[in-house]
């Protein structure tokens, strides 16, 4: 090993990681089994991993440096470790969406997402914990049991990509994809003092994303900076012709954006709705500060009022349990995963209610419900055919915004992350997480959380949310980019080195 | 907006085929009239005029070659099926002697 690499392998970023790779001075080999081994000596208190699948990561690690050994030209992040949340298809490998009705199953394909990763010869380290079908911010509505945030491992590192985040933020992965519905990229990114985008809908395939709102979903990569994030981003995005909403356009240029990283003459717009009341004191404090940071970087400040974001809530949460009870019907009990009480005797009927009561949880089994009755005959005008409505009244809410700035601002998350246990049983407590991630997702645009300081109170992370117009996904690594630099100039390293050592 | 009861829990879990257990019923009842309450908000918002959106990201007609490819391995498949018959997915009996 190269002299100037620092001797923890699991504490580089992704793009030192790959330059040393590709230089000779580190084998994939050895990258892989440095956060393997890492896994293995932290993962029994964090729990962000639900499958670890050491023996296929060194084996894709080895061809990687067989083939740069041969001459082969091998893409930008060859080599590199990445943890995959686990509502994303992988052949042959368990793939539970955190549900015990998928538990043991094995996919016969690949997502998209996971082929591209395979193709851009990234080292595939295993599967993340997730909240059940992405439904939760916190990962507690695992079946699999809650990851931990390893800032304080009795509180929550978010969800409902917790697994994903926590395992970047306990120096497990450098690189994690997750998956945002309503925040569940960006929520465990601002608790874990990490960054995460949700990229504009339809700019990553949803192919082999098992679906909870189809209108909503969508994957995005995770990191520790945001030149990995966009690195990322880069790898994983553009048009596939097996998800018809994928966007058939060049992916905007995140990378490039990330090294530019400028705000001067930038519009920065602060969105009066989503902040003041409700939100905690350290993360107003943060957020104001922020604000000042790109006065003094050079962006001009103004602010903007998107009235119906008030009603986003509610809106979503008549989207997405419509849409999500429609897709879960899949789960059936016939031709894949659990089945429960087939005695030769029950119907078909009784079966899938047997197994569909004895394989999803409690804030699985309240969403299809609230779906069921949103779309019932007779409630479907006041329900369903309401919001969305809203959710049109909201998109125009940012396109008004966006006349007068050219990204928007707020803070990511209501709060740090709270204890474990403290929301579990009080649905409503659990859904106010994601207040300010929620209408970027109704209206499709792209979004960034990444870290601004811990909050004086607690002293746990605080995110700031960067949101840009569909298809304007660089900007949010212009602007992350200059508020990165100019905060870790001022504390002499990114703030995820301040995470305690476990 | 009508109070969920125990009753309608009992429906609702019916239409969506969960077998709901009848001591867990007032719990849910609870929890979804609670839920319901809060979304039932957006019906505040005047929208008789507002057209709706189901899709963020506005597309029409979108086509692809139509080029054969190769579907799921069958084997794969069938290894994963709760019950696999003379090739075939094995599923419970699909008629009631009597309908509930």
């Amino acid at each position: 090993m190269n002299a100037g690499m620092e001797a923890d392998l699991t504490r580089q970023s992704a793009a030192v990681l790959a330059g040393a790779i590709a230089a000779g001075d580190v084998s994939a080999e050895e990258v892989a089994q440095a956060h393997l081994d890492r896994i293995t000596a932290v993962d029994e208190r964090v729990h962000a991993f639900l499958e670890v699948t050491a023996d296929a990561a060194l084996e894709s690690a080895r061809s990687v440096d067989r083939r740069r050994a041969a001459g082969d030209r091998l893409g930008p992040l060859a080599g590199v470790p990445i943890a995959v949340k686990d509502v994303l298809t992988m052949k042959g490998v368990p793939t539970t969406c955190g549900s015990r009705v998928l538990e043991g199953w094995r996919p016969p394909y690949d997502s998209t997402v996971v082929e591209r990763l395979r193709a851009a010869d990234m080292v595939i380290l295993g599967k993340t914990n997730m909240d059940e079908f992405a439904m939760g911010s916190s990962t507690e509505h695992s079946a699999y049991g809650p990851s931990h945030n390893p800032w304080d491992l009795e509180r929550i590192p978010g969800g409902s990509g917790g697994g994903s985040a926590a395992a970047i933020a306990s120096f497990e992965a450098p690189l994690a994809i997750g998956t945002d519905t309503g925040g569940s990229i960006r929520q465990p990114a601002a608790v874990t003092g990490t960054v995460g985008v949700k990229p504009t809908y339809g700019g990553v395939s949803r192919y082999g994303l098992v679906a909870l709102a189809s209108s909503l979903d969508q994957a995005g990569p995770c990191a520790r900076s945001v030149l990995d994030t966009a690195l990322l981003h880069a790898a994983i995005a553009g048009h596939d012709p097996r998800d018809s909403t994928s966007i058939d356009a060049p992916v905007p240029d995140v990378v490039a954006a990330a090294q530019r990283a400028d705000v001067r003459g930038l519009r920065v717009g602060l969105v009066r709705e989503l902040g003041g009341e409700g939100y905690q004191a350290g993360v107003s404090q943060r957020f104001a500060e922020a604000v000042e940071l790109l006065e003094a970087l050079g962006a001009e400040v103004v602010e903007v009022s998107c009235p119906h974001f008030e009603y986003a809530l509610g809106a979503y949460y008549l989207i997405l349990p419509s849409e999500a009870s429609s897709n879960l019907a899949r789960f059936d009990g016939m031709r894949y995963g659990l089945r429960v009480g087939d005695d030769g005797s029950r119907s078909v009927e009784e079966v899938m209610s047997l197994t569909r009561d004895a394989g999803f949880g409690a804030e699985v089994k309240r969403r299809i419900m609230i779906g069921t009755y949103a779309l019932s005959s007779g409630y479907y005008d006041a329900y369903y055919g309401q919001a969305q409505k809203v959710r049109t009244l909201i998109t125009r809410d940012f396109a008004a915004a966006f006349e007068q700035a050219d990204v928007l601002i707020s803070p990511t998350a209501p709060t740090t992350a709270f204890k474990i246990g403290e929301k579990v049983d009080d649905p409503i407590a659990m859904y106010l997480n994601d207040i300010a991630t929620i209408p970027v997702n109704l209206a499709g645009n792209a979004a960034m959380s990444l870290p601004i300081g811990l909050a004086p109170e607690d002293g746990l992370p605080v995110g700031l949310q960067i949101m840009a117009p569909p298809m304007a996904d660089d900007r949010l690594y212009l602007v992350g980019g200059a508020i990165e630099a100019a905060l870790s100039d001022r504390w002499g390293h990114l703030l995820i080195e301040e995470v305690p050592s476990l | 907006m009508t109070a969920i009861t125990r009753a309608d829990v009992a429906h609702l879990a019916r239409l969506a085929r969960l077998d709901i257990a009848p001591d867990e019923l007032d719990h849910y009842a609870s929890q979804l009239d609670v839920i319901l309450q809060s979304v039932a908000r957006v019906s505040e918002v005047a929208a008789d005029d507002i057209p709706p959106t189901s899709h963020p990201i506005p597309m029409v007609n979108v086509y692809r070659d139509d080029v054969a490819v190769p579907g799921l391995d069958r084997a794969s498949v069938a290894a994963m099926a709760p019950a696999w018959e003379d090739d075939r997915f094995r599923v419970p009996r699909i008629l009631d002697e009597e309908q509930p």
